[in-house]
């Protein structure tokens, strides 16, 4: 007992209380709504309707994986980009990146329906320039265009860190040894911003995968993703219990892809401390 | 010997601020070459444009007879051994020193013999899949060191590549790297601030200081005919002393005249004298050329180190004998131990005892090898 009152637990104690209160608590909650009915009873419906919603599981998955894979493509030549910049320049590049993260999803959402609206500015300026106008909203196009705008900060950040911690020597070593500036990009620059990439995508991932408001307003009401639908659900209290169910399996999903990528991770943090004592 | 590479007026600037003033520099083919001088001199700058990483401002470096300025690192013929090593930390002892041959697409068989050749040459056989995190930083200085001679470059530039190791492992790598040098007939070009490390492994010194070339030399021409007061002042110990030249072979200093073997200066040219600590006799008080009084004693275990006070000017000088402090000495210095040299900007900075000590010197050291990394 001596030792469960140490100093640390007295200084941890407030989290401590924050983790029960907000995070313990709210699964079990998710547990017990899983299993019971209205009436709260045990039961196994819930889990066995779940193979209704398995089109809007594989759909969110894959659209998951397209925006994630998209925000990679964009985001990787950006943090590269910026950590080659002058300190200056990086400071800009920075805020400029981080700003739309201070506005409201909402608003920042609204805001690309007004851009990419069949009667908006995207279309009035095709239209201007006599070119033929493009509907956007409504297709799954918008929602992934949506969910990389968003998410996409969330890759750079990590990656751009992990490019700024390679030593610029060996960079200068792989190019005195015979690499021309694309190899030293293969075979040193990426290898050795795993981690930053492997959080990046993680964080993508997941945001993503539990996206529901944008594929609402930027899918025009057409479709819906697993998070659309878990809200839907939460609205009237007699499907609290399928709402429920249909979190747990995603949180198990979830779970399992931040498993698969800790695999890798673990390696990179290994390697990187192994690094640290060779100093 | 044929030149490898040549300097013809290098010039570079920092923010402004002029790094090398015209450096020229010549480099023979399977030299040990060491370029010396303490920081901020410009010896890593001049490693950075033979190597390739930096470009000069003006004039051109040769390689063979060719202007190389506008070859990138890449697709020169120099490997570099850099300081702290910079090995790749995702790769293991094996895929470090196979680098340079992976991306010349050499065949596997011939990699796996040539990557065991040189864990053979640098002590690492039974090393291949070690993690390079894992090495110690004598392990980690020899892969670094196979890695950049397996594509076996005509030129290697090593900066200060021992300057991590203590003091014992640095003697032990300073000899390897010599039969090194000398085994593979590799031209090196070595820079350091450390002017024994110097010494022992060079052909060629380079002395270095302002971004100016001071003195080129073998190491014994450097250590007995320094060419002015920076040079007799950082190679070794040396008391620089303000002198006349009266003639030929006859010097005044500290008060008194003296027969040397100099020559070669006008009549009454104002001089800087060097004495070196281990050149200076005791004899006597009255049968010495000069008398002082010992203002401190050092044991350093070969010899003792004495400062001794000769008319308010403080001597260094290193003897077997043992004097106690306080005590009234003469001295005796023999000509061929008086060297002469012209006054230089540098006259008058340098040589005096008078502010030395040991801790200051170390101090000094340390922090020459911090603001380097």
């Amino acid at each position: 007992m001596k030792k469960f009152f140490s100093k640390g637990t007295a200084v941890a104690a407030p989290h401590l209380v924050w983790c029960v209160l907000f995070i313990v608590a709210p699964l079990l909650f998710v547990l017990y709504y899983s299993f019971t009915d209205t009436s709260g009873a045990f039961t196994l419906e819930n889990m066995q309707s779940l193979s209704d919603y398995s089109d809007i599981f594989l759909t969110t998955i894959e659209m998951s994986i397209i925006s994630t894979f998209g925000c990679f493509i964009i985001g990787y030549p950006l943090a590269y980009f910026i950590s080659r910049s002058s300190e200056k320049q990086k400071k800009v590049y920075m805020v400029l990146l981080m700003l739309p993260m201070w506005t409201n999803l909402l608003i920042r959402t609204y805001s690309m329906m007004a851009i990419l609206d069949d009667g908006g500015f995207f279309n009035t300026l095709l239209l201007s320039l006599e070119l033929a106008p493009v509907h956007i909203v409504g297709t799954k196009g918008a929602v992934i265009f949506g969910m990389i705008y968003d998410f996409f900060p969330y890759m750079v950040l990590p990656i751009y860190t992990a490019i700024t911690k390679i030593d610029h020597r060996v960079i200068e070593a792989a190019s005195d040894l015979g690499c021309n500036g694309m190899q030293i990009m293969t075979r040193v620059i990426l290898p050795l911003s795993r981690s930053g990439i492997i959080s990046g995508i993680t964080m993508v991932f997941v945001s993503s995968i539990s996206t529901f408001y944008i594929s609402q307003k930027l899918g025009g009401g057409t479709f819906e993703l697993i998070g659309d639908t878990i809200e839907r659900q939460f609205q009237s209290p007699s499907t609290y219990h399928i709402g429920a169910s249909i979190s747990l399996v995603m949180m198990i999903l979830i779970l399992i892809s931040l498993a698969v990528m800790n695999r890798f991770s673990d390696e990179e943090e290994n390697s990187a401390a192994r690094s640290r004592i060779g100093k | 010997m044929e030149k490898i590479i040549e300097l013809h007026s290098i010039i570079k600037e920092f923010d402004g601020e002029r790094v090398l003033d015209n450096i020229h520099l010549d480099i023979y083919d399977k030299e040990f070459v060491t370029i010396l001088g303490p920081s901020g001199c410009g010896k890593t700058t001049t490693l950075r444009i033979i190597g390739g990483f930096e470009t000069p401002d003006s004039g051109e470096c040769y390689f063979d007879g060719k202007v190389i300025n506008d070859v990138p690192a890449h697709r020169r013929h120099v490997n570099t051994v850099f300081q702290k090593y910079a090995l790749f930390p995702h790769l293991n002892v094996f895929e470090n020193i196979a680098f340079a041959l992976r991306l010349q697409k050499v065949p596997e068989n011939e990699i796996i013999r040539r990557v065991r050749e040189m864990l053979d040459m640098v002590a690492l056989r039974g090393f291949e899949h070690k993690n390079v995190n894992y090495l110690s930083g004598g392990q980690q200085q020899r892969v670094a060191i196979a890695r950049a001679l397996i594509s076996q470059p005509r030129v290697l530039l090593l900066d200060e590549p021992l300057g991590a190791l203590d003091l014992k492992l640095r003697k032990d790598m300073q000899n390897e790297l010599k039969k090194i040098q000398q085994r593979t007939g590799i031209t090196f070009i070595y820079v350091t601030h450390d002017q024994e490390e110097a010494l022992t492994m060079s052909d060629t010194v380079v002395v270095m200081a302002d971004g100016k070339i001071q003195q080129v030399g073998t190491p014994i021409d450097i250590y007995n005919e320094p060419i002015n007061a920076f040079v007799a002042d950082f190679i070794g110990e040396s008391n620089i002393l303000d002198g006349v030249m009266l003639a030929d072979g006859r010097v005044r200093f500290s008060g008194k005249e003296f027969v040397c073997v100099d020559s070669g200066f006008e009549k009454n040219e104002p001089v800087d004298v060097v004495v070196r600590p281990e050149d200076v006799d005791f004899v006597a008080p009255e049968k010495g050329m000069l008398t002082g009084v010992v203002s401190s004693v050092t044991f350093k275990g070969v010899h003792y180190e004495f400062i001794v006070d000769i008319g308010g000017f403080k001597w260094m000088i290193q003897s077997t004998d043992f004097v106690d402090q306080d005590e009234k000495i003469g001295l005796s210095i023999d000509p061929d131990a008086i060297h002469i040299m012209r006054k230089s900007e540098y006259s008058g900075k340098y040589g005096d005892y008078s502010s030395f000590s040991d801790e200051l010197d170390a101090l000094s050291d340390a922090n020459t090898v911090e603001e380097e990394l």
